[in-house]
C-alpha cells in the first residue's frame, strides 16, 4: 500500500513536472510570440490562397483582375484569350459580330489560337454585345479635358 | 515550419504562378483549353502585377495600352523635348522581350540569296570595322492614331503618342552590306530579331519586317547599338537595333541578329497582308479589301503634334499664347506648318526650324492671341515638301486603321 502511494504520488509529482514544463514552454511561446509577432503571421500568410481569392472579385461591373466587363461570359474570354495577351487589347478594341470572329478566325490561322468549339459563340455574343463599335463621326469632340491655369 | 510543408507551399505556388489560369478558370467553372506551347517557365499570367513604369523606367503619364506584349503610349504634352529621352518614348513589341542577353557573344549575321557569301560580325568587329554615325531619326507606329478610325479597326488603340525622335548612333547598313557583297538580286532586307512569339513557339517569329534595298543603303539607315549617347535601352532593342526613320517603326527591328538580303520583298511575319499594308485604291469606310489589293507602307505620311502647353490649359483674357511643338514628314521635309484657332477659317503661320538632319522632325512655335473669351481649340497642320497638308479630319478609312495623321488639336479656355 505504502508502495502504491509512493507511485501514485511520483505519477503525481510527474504530472505536476509536465504540466509546469508544459507552462514554462508555453509562457516563453507566448513572450516569444509577443516579441516576434511576425512569426505567426507569416505562417498564417502561408496559408492563405496566394492572390487566387481576389481574382474573381467583381467590382462596379467590372472583373477587377482583367478590366473585363463582369456580364455573361466573361470568364470564358479570361480563360480562353489572355494565355496569349492581356485582356487590354480586348478591351481597347470594339466590333460587331462577323469583326470579332474574323478576329478569332485570324488568331487560328496565324497565332495559334485553339478551337473554341461551343464556347466561340459564347465568346463571340459576349464581345459583341460588351464591346460593340460607337459611332464617332470623321471627327470626335475632344473629351476628358483636364483644365487647369496655365502659368508662365 | 516544416520543411515538407514548406516544400508543398512552395510547389503550389509554383503551380499558381505557372497555370494560375487554369485554376481560376477551374475555380469559375469554366472550361479552358491551353492550346499555347508557352515554356516552363513562362508565366503565363495577363493579370497586372508587373509595374512597366519601374521595369522600363517610363515617365508616369505614358499610357499602358498592353502588358502582354507590353506596349505603351507616351503623350504630346511628354515630347516637348527637342530630342525624345529615354522615359518618354514608346514601347511597341509584337512579341516577349528578350531575356538574358549575352552581349559577349552577339553576333549579326548576314545573309539571303542576294549576297554573295553570308558573313557574321560579332558585335565589337561591328564597332570596330565601320565607322560610326548619329543621327536623329523619327520613328512612328504605322498604327499610331488607330483609336479615331470608324468602323474600328483592330490592334492597340494608339491616340497619338506612339512617335519619337531619338538620337541613334550605329554603323550604316549600307557599308556592312557593302563589305558583305550583295549581287544585282537584292531587291529586300529583312531582318530576324531575339524577340519570342507570344505563344511561347520557339519555331515561330513574332515580327520579322524590312525595308526595300534603296532604303536599306540609304546614308540614315543604321545598325544601332546607342540611343541617345548610351547602350539602347532593353526595351527599345539592346544590343542592336535596325533603325530605318520615316518609315513605320516597324520596319526598325529590335534586338536584331541577322539580316536577310532577299531576292523577293521580304517574306516575314507581319510583311503579309494586312499588317503594315493600306488598300492600293481608297475603300470606302469598312469595306472588305482583299489581300492583294493592300499595299505595303513605305513613308509615313506628313504630320505634326502640338507638345506646349498641354491640352486643357485656362489662360487670363487679353494674354497671348505660345505653342510650340514638332512635325515630320516619313521621307520628305515639312515645308509649311499653321496653326488655327477657328477650326480652321482661318490659319496662322508658324516658325519652322529646319531638320538637325534627314529624318529627323522639325520644331515649331507660333504666338497665339484670343479674339474673345471662351473656349478655343488650337489645331496645328503641316504640309510637306510635295505640297500635301495634313487633313483636319480622319484619314481615309483602311482595315488595319494605319496612317492616321489628322491635325492634332489642343483645347484652351480663355477668360
Amino acid at each position: 500500500m505504502n508502495k502504491e502511494l509512493i507511485n501514485s504520488l511520483k505519477g503525481l509529482l510527474g504530472l505536476l513536472l509536465g504540466l509546469s514544463i508544459f507552462l514554462v514552454v508555453f509562457m516563453v511561446g507566448l513572450l516569444v510570440i509577443n516579441q516576434n509577432p511576425e512569426l505567426l503571421l507569416s505562417e498564417v500568410e502561408e496559408e492563405k490562397p496566394v492572390s487566387l481569392v481576389q481574382d474573381d472579385l467583381v467590382k462596379d461591373g467590372v472583373h477587377v483582375a482583367t478590366g473585363l466587363v463582369a456580364k455573361e461570359g466573361y470568364e470564358l474570354v479570361v480563360a480562353n484569350c489572355t494565355n496569349c495577351h492581356a485582356a487590354d487589347l480586348v478591351i481597347q478594341n470594339r466590333g460587331d459580330k462577323e469583326h470579332w470572329v474574323s478576329l478569332i478566325n485570324w488568331m487560328q490561322e496565324t497565332q495559334g489560337l485553339w478551337d473554341l468549339g461551343d464556347n466561340e459563340e459564347k465568346i463571340v455574343a459576349y464581345l459583341s454585345e460588351n464591346y460593340a463599335p460607337i459611332q464617332k463621326g470623321r471627327r470626335a469632340n475632344l473629351t476628358d479635358i483636364e483644365w487647369y491655369e496655365l502659368k508662365d | 515550419m516544416s520543411n515538407s510543408k514548406s516544400k508543398s507551399n512552395e510547389g503550389r505556388r509554383r503551380f499558381i504562378r505557372n497555370a494560375s489560369l487554369a485554376t481560376f478558370s477551374a475555380a469559375l467553372g469554366a472550361e479552358i483549353v491551353f492550346g499555347c506551347n508557352m515554356p516552363k517557365d513562362y508565366v503565363p499570367v495577363a493579370f497586372k502585377e508587373d509595374d512597366p513604369y519601374q521595369l522600363f523606367n517610363k515617365h508616369k503619364d505614358l499610357i499602358v495600352l498592353n502588358n502582354k506584349p507590353w506596349n505603351l503610349e507616351s503623350q504630346p504634352h511628354i515630347l516637348d523635348d527637342r530630342v525624345t529621352p529615354e522615359d518618354k518614348m514608346f514601347i511597341r513589341n509584337n512579341g516577349v522581350i528578350p531575356k538574358d542577353i549575352n552581349v559577349r557573344n552577339w553576333n549579326l549575321i548576314i545573309d539571303g540569296e542576294a549576297v554573295t557569301s553570308p558573313k557574321t560580325y560579332s558585335l565589337s568587329e561591328l564597332k570596330k570595322k565601320f565607322k560610326h554615325y548619329t543621327y536623329q531619326l523619327t520613328l512612328e507606329c504605322g498604327g499610331n492614331g488607330r483609336s479615331e478610325f470608324y468602323p474600328p479597326a483592330s490592334g492597340n488603340q494608339w491616340k497619338t503618342g506612339a512617335v519619337s525622335c531619338a538620337n541613334w548612333t550605329g554603323v550604316r547598313l549600307k557599308d556592312v552590306l557593302n563589305d558583305v557583297g550583295i549581287t544585282d538580286e537584292a531587291v529586300y532586307i529583312g531582318y530576324h530579331a531575339a524577340d519570342v512569339h507570344l505563344s511561347g513557339n520557339p519555331d515561330k517569329e513574332p515580327i520579322s519586317r524590312g525595308v526595300p534595298i534603296s532604303k536599306a543603303m540609304q546614308e540614315e539607315t543604321l545598325l544601332a547599338f546607342a540611343m541617345n549617347g548610351k547602350d539602347i535601352p532593353l526595351a527599345h532593342g539592346y544590343p542592336l537595333r535596325l533603325v530605318a526613320g520615316g518609315f513605320p517603326a516597324s520596319a526598325s527591328g529590335k534586338w536584331l541578329e541577322r539580316i536577310s538580303v532577299r531576292n523577293i520583298v521580304h517574306d516575314g511575319p507581319k510583311m503579309a497582308a494586312p499588317s503594315y499594308r493600306v488598300p492600293c485604291k481608297p475603300v470606302a469606310p469598312g469595306e472588305k479589301v482583299a489581300d492583294e489589293d493592300m499595299c505595303i507602307i513605305e513613308s509615313m505620311p506628313v504630320k505634326s503634334l502640338i507638345t506646349y502647353p498641354k491640352t486643357g490649359a485656362m489662360i487670363r483674357s487679353g494674354e497671348s499664347l505660345e505653342v510650340r511643338g514638332h512635325a515630320w514628314a516619313g521621307e520628305l521635309e515639312v515645308s509649311e506648318m499653321e496653326v488655327s484657332i477657328d477650326f480652321g477659317e482661318t490659319w496662322q503661320q508658324c516658325q519652322l526650324e529646319k531638320p538637325v538632319n534627314r529624318l529627323a522632325w522639325q520644331h515649331f512655335k507660333s504666338t497665339l492671341k484670343f479674339p474673345k473669351e471662351g473656349y478655343y481649340e488650337v489645331w496645328a497642320k503641316a504640309t510637306d515638301s510635295k505640297g500635301v497638308a495634313q487633313p483636319m479630319v480622319v484619314p481615309g478609312w483602311n482595315p488595319k486603321g494605319y496612317l492616321n495623321n489628322a491635325c492634332h488639336r489642343i483645347a484652351v479656355k480663355v477668360g
